[in-house]
């Protein structure tokens, strides 16, 4: 459903992405690993449209996706859970989600269910949640854009390890419902319970790519590419 | 009761001042644009009220209508002009508004002539209203409750609706809303249309008290940069505490002390700067 073939994106002069190319299939879970500073965001700044891709193509349900405005990709069905999460502090929790609401699978009613915290919280500005229940306002405003694509930019960072066990279960049940997702992420427990395929960067390129029996056997890969630092 | 009248004046005057500072406060809120060319807008209202009502006969069709043109001039200019400059530092916005500010003034003179102009108070307006000994025109206690209105009404648009919400989700991150699918271009637009109509409208609506005159821009520009930075940048509450707090002084210290108004104002405004830096209700 996305195909990204030999993306070249740039800040300023500096040479982030040198020519990655990678796909996600339909109801597939794709996690993208590396180290700070690899290009993990950029890649899914370049997909959403918040940077230019230099060149290259990104195309997602046939259509071409590069160049276009932020706002056409997220209506097309990408939607991206940023890393800080992106939440309005100075709008409701109830606020942040109602701005996002598209016609779909996903309601407000049905966000609640998937995540009551934030049916208890709903009154309450988003500056004043915990950074756990700021990330699940964050993935639940993307569900409601009801996207066929969900991106994540390391959903779990930061968080206490009974909040990440909660994250990673909602990740679990996301998948369930058959929604594609790329989940960037540092929890290589987390990518390897959940992910179907994975891919590694390094220094703006892809360095490997492989099914998720083949990654998990292969001590190698983790040791050459995320052991330091990760 | 000499205190009375000017406490009432005082109002009216906040109130006017409360519709152009809450137009410029939102839009560099959300576009992070300042707009040196929103007093010229208010001088254009103030003018389309002078024509409308000339060629019309009803000061009512043109404070319907008279906004409505104001808004499309801003919409039109945003579109064409101001939403090429946004990405660019402050001093570019203030260069290229103040063009277009005395492009408009200079453009009153063309067309209207150096000369100020008056506008009669509506007739349905005319008289006082009389309460025991004290007599009051009745086109200013319209004013009041007409703005008081507006306030409401602009209160619920951006505290209520799903506009507001993402008006207010925009000052914060202009690029999340856009991740959201929201047509942030599209929202600037539609915002700097809405704060450039409501300085139109208050040009209208002060028309009949004050006239028009084509340096009235100039006039009300320094009090609603004023009165923004009392209340705090971005602020509602504080655009509208700001206006009143100015118009009362003004309109107090007019009896009081004539040669002082300004200063006052001024003053007011530099004890605001130096204890609370971001104004009365901003945040830092």
């Amino acid at each position: 459903m996305l195909n990204i073939a030999s993306v070249h994106s740039y800040y300023g002069k500096s040479h982030i992405l040198e020519g990655i190319s990678m796909t996600i299939g339909e109801g597939e879970l794709v996690t993208l690993l590396g180290r700070n500073g690899a290009g993990k965001t950029t890649t899914l700044r370049s997909i959403t449209g918040v940077v230019r891709p230099q060149s290259g193509s990104i195309t997602f349900l046939g259509r071409e996706m590069a160049g276009r405005e932020i706002h056409e990709i997220a209506q097309a069905g990408i939607s991206l859970v940023p890393e800080h999460r992106g939440i309005f502090g100075m709008l409701s929790v109830e606020e942040n989600l109602a701005i996002a609401v598209r016609p779909g699978h996903w309601t407000m009613a049905g966000i609640y269910e998937f995540f009551p915290r934030l049916y208890e919280r709903r009154k309450n500005g988003g500056n004043t949640l915990s950074g756990g229940e700021q990330q699940m306002l964050s993935i639940a405003r993307g569900l409601l854009t009801n996207p066929r694509l969900l991106l994540l930019d390391e959903p779990t960072e930061g968080l206490a390890p009974v909040i990440v066990d909660e994250i990673s279960k909602a990740l679990l049940k996301i998948k369930e419902t058959g929604m594609s997702v790329l989940l960037v992420e540092q929890n290589l427990q987390i990518c390897e319970k959940l992910g179907d395929r994975h891919y590694v960067l390094e220094e703006g390129r892809i360095v490997y790519s492989g099914s998720a029996e083949e990654f998990a056997t292969d001590h190698s890969i983790q040791d050459r590419y995320l052991s330091v630092g990760v | 009761m000499l205190y009375i009248f000017q406490i009432l004046n005082g109002l009216g005057l906040g109130m006017i001042y409360f519709l152009i500072s809450v137009g410029l406060t939102i839009i560099f809120g959300l576009l992070n644009f300042v707009n040196f060319a929103h007093g010229a807008f208010f001088m254009v209202g103030g003018y389309l009220c002078y024509s409308l009502v000339a060629l019309t006969g009803s000061f009512w069709i043109s404070l319907l209508i008279g906004p409505l043109i104001v808004a499309f001039l801003a919409w039109v200019s945003e579109k064409t002009l101001f939403h090429r400059i946004y990405h660019l530092p402050h001093t570019f916005h203030i260069l290229v508004t103040v063009g277009i500010a005395l492009i408009l003034q200079e453009s009153a003179i063309i067309i209207w002539g150096p000369i100020g102009k008056n506008i009669a108070v509506p007739q349905e307006l005319q008289g006082v209203v009389t309460l025991w000994s004290f007599a009051y025109p009745v086109y200013r206690l319209f004013l009041i409750a007409f703005t008081i209105v507006i306030g409401m009404i602009l209160w619920f648009l951006l505290e209520r609706t799903r506009f507001g919400a993402l008006v207010r989700a925009g000052s914060e991150s202009a690029e999340m809303v856009s991740l959201l699918g929201v047509n942030i271009h599209r929202l600037f637009a539609q915002t700097f249309a809405l704060g450039v109509g409501l300085a139109g409208l208050a040009g209208i609506l002060s028309a009949p008290i004050r006239g028009v005159h084509p340096f009235m821009g100039v006039e009300v520009l320094g009090i609603a940069f004023v009165v923004v930075v009392i209340g705090g940048m971005g602020s509602f509450i504080g655009a509208l505490m700001g206006g009143l707090m100015v118009g009362l002084v003004q309109s107090v210290m007019s009896t009081v002390w004539p040669e002082g108004a300004s200063l006052m104002i001024y003053g007011a405004m530099a004890a605001v700067i130096l204890l609370r830096p971001y104004g009365l209700f901003g945040r830092a």
